[in-house]
């Protein structure tokens, strides 16, 4: 048994910014549970001389000559724009996150 | 914005010792950007340098610049660190408009660059050497516009607007390891440290380096710990702050010291330093709170699976070492020694900025010591006046013409600096401003003999004083004729027709 807390699964919600239920947090918090027992098992076959692997296919160095290609107009970069002002995306003001 | 308490800055430093560490945005000022081939360019209009990558549409996927890659291993070099076998990108997870999508991609666990450093030369001559933690590439994010409230800040924001133009141009950062024993020093290693870091990047060519444009950006990261007696072992360290939209070599250093003195007094006054990032306010010179700083946990990385690992050849990284400009700091050696200047000459140059400017205007036919006495003496000047680079006044080429014509006695120093006024107005080069202005000193003694006569007729009594051998008398028939040359002439020339002509 894994210690996945109730209030993990709330700060994690609240990091992915989806709103949840108590009750969709304490069911959540009993899957999680199980899915990091899961997971666990992998760890006991995975010794250290087996590499950590985030891509399934053995390719590296795929690069992009540095030459401008095209880009979107204006009127497409902002189709989807749920409002716009001033050929810019708006947004409602947020505090709080800015890097 | 409530004033906080200061201490003073010496008993700041009695009581503890400043611990610093510094973060350095590099943009690279590569043609497109690092996952895009959307144009890496500044001030084009809004959202034109996008593409459906920058945007983070769906379907759209990243493929990583190759000269971005190239560009990074040489920063890496050029910082003495060790290049990464394997690197990878990875997701950093958040959320805020910057990017669309709600993850940055950057690097974590495996930067292609770690372990360099760098030395720092200060003002006073010490030498500190800047430990490097690592150099990662990343991609940088768009830029915000927030409307509404009153003063531009997001505080009583209406409403923001989003210009993807910058989201996803290639960054370096570069992460310091902890910075122990500044001591009284740390504001101006802090600026001295990023003015290497720019004089690095430029001599590399990588990035265009203004740190007005956010070219060059710098977190600063600063705690405090108490001093214990000695034979004691030293305290825990202390809780930092790190200060953002430090955006000039002079802020950098104002915001180390701003943060000395405030945390010395909170300390000091038995309160806690809470985590955060602070914002720089270069017109109030003060900082404030910004956001908590979040844990590493909390940005949720995992390898990005959209990216495959770079794996630069050993070939590769030694043509990129073989290919590294002169190292800043021997070059300044090298300058100093081909220049001839004084320690004390030579140290007003660093601190000046002016080493680029004064190189070019020698190169351009100027004497070292007189390239360095227009640069940092009225260049400088009016650049303190009019609150501006010394470099955005005027240009090497036209530095070193003026030197010239005060060289070949077409001006006086005096006139010089008339002409250069005009240049800097935008009136031309040195010569147009002369030639516009008239301002060449009279070298036709003929002129001036006669003016001479003139002044030496009207002050008989002077006259015959020098007559006498009182050669000290002749001031006042030598300011008579620049008077009437309107200064345009050369004194000491003056000096010896007005003993010839009293004694004729």
């Amino acid at each position: 048994m894994s210690e996945i807390s109730e209030e993990q699964v709330a700060h994690l919600a609240n990091l992915a910014r989806i709103a949840l239920t108590p009750q969709e947090i304490s069911s959540l918090t009993t899957e999680l549970d199980q899915i990091v027992d899961s997971i666990a098992k992998v760890q006991q076959v995975a010794t250290p001389d087996v590499p950590a692997t985030s891509h399934p296919v053995p390719l590296a160095n795929v690069f992009r000559p540095d030459v401008v290609g095209e880009t979107l107009t204006i009127e497409e970069a902002l189709k989807n724009a749920p409002e716009q002002a001033d050929n810019r995306f708006k947004v409602s003001a947020i505090l709080g996150e800015e890097q | 914005m409530a004033k906080d308490a200061l201490m003073d800055y010496d008993k700041a430093l009695e009581l503890f010792e400043p611990v610093l560490g510094f973060e350095v945005h590099v943009e690279l000022n590569t043609k497109t950007k690092m996952f895009s081939h959307a144009p890496n360019g500044f001030g084009s209009d809004a959202n034109t340098n996008v593409s459906p990558v920058c945007l983070g549409l769906p379907g759209a996927l990243p493929v990583v610049n190759e000269q971005a890659v190239r560009y990074s291993i040489s920063l890496g070099l050029a910082l003495g660190c060790s290049i990464a076998p394997s690197s990878r990108f990875a997701r950093k997870n958040y959320f805020y408009p910057d990017l669309a999508k709600n993850y940055q991609i950057s690097q974590y666990d495996e930067p292609i660059a770690f372990g360099g450093s760098v030395d720092v030369e200060l003002p006073n001559g010490r030498l500190v050497t800047v430990s490097i933690e690592r150099a990662h590439m990343e991609e940088d994010a768009g830029k915000l516009t927030h409307v509404g409230g009153s003063t531009g800040r997001i505080q009583g924001a209406e409403y923001s607007l989003v210009d993807y133009n910058r989201a996803g141009v290639p960054l370096v950062e570069i992460v310091t390891d902890i910075i122990y024993g500044a001591e009284a020093d740390a504001p101006e290693l802090a600026k001295a440290y990023v003015a290497t870091i720019r004089d690095i990047v430029t001599s590399l060519g990588i990035s265009d380096a203004k740190m007005e444009r956010g070219n060059l950006r710098c977190d600063a990261n600063i705690s405090l710990r108490p001093r214990t007696p000695e034979g004691e072992p030293p305290a825990p360290l202390g809780t930092r702050t790190e200060t953002k939209n430090v955006n000039s070599l002079r802020s950098v250093e104002r915001a180390i010291r701003y943060e000395i003195q405030r945390q010395a007094a909170i300390l000091a006054d038995g309160g806690t330093i809470t985590q955060e990032t602070r914002h720089w306010h270069e017109d109030t010179g003060r900082t404030s709170a910004g956001r908590p700083k979040s844990d590493a946990d909390d940005y949720r990385y995992f390898p990005e699976p959209d990216l495959l690992p770079v794996q630069p050849s050993l070939e590769l990284i030694e043509e990129l070492r073989a290919a590294l400009p002169e190292p800043p700091a021997a070059r300044r050696r090298r300058l100093k020694a081909e220049w001839g200047f004084t320690d004390l000459e030579f140290q007003d140059v660093v601190n000046g900025g002016l080493l680029v400017e004064i190189s070019e205007t020698v190169a351009a036919g100027a004497s070292p010591a007189a390239a360095r006495k227009w640069w940092t003496g009225e260049i400088s000047r009016v650049a303190n006046v009019q609150g501006v680079e010394a470099s955005a006044l005027v240009s090497p080429g036209n530095v070193a013409a003026l030197a010239g014509l005060v060289e070949d006695g077409t001006l006086t120093d005096k006139l010089a600096r008339q002409v250069l006024e005009g240049v800097i107005a935008g009136e031309g080069t040195p010569q147009e401003v002369v030639d516009a202005r008239g301002l060449a000193v009279v070298s036709d003694d003929g002129a001036l003999i006669a003016a001479i006569d003139d002044a030496l007729a009207s002050q008989p009594d002077v006259l015959a004083k020098i007559r006498d051998g009182k050669v000290q008398a002749a001031g006042a028939v030598i300011g008579a004729v620049m008077k009437a040359m309107k200064g345009q002439a050369d004194a000491a020339r003056v000096r010896e027709l007005v003993l010839e002509r009293a004694n004729s």
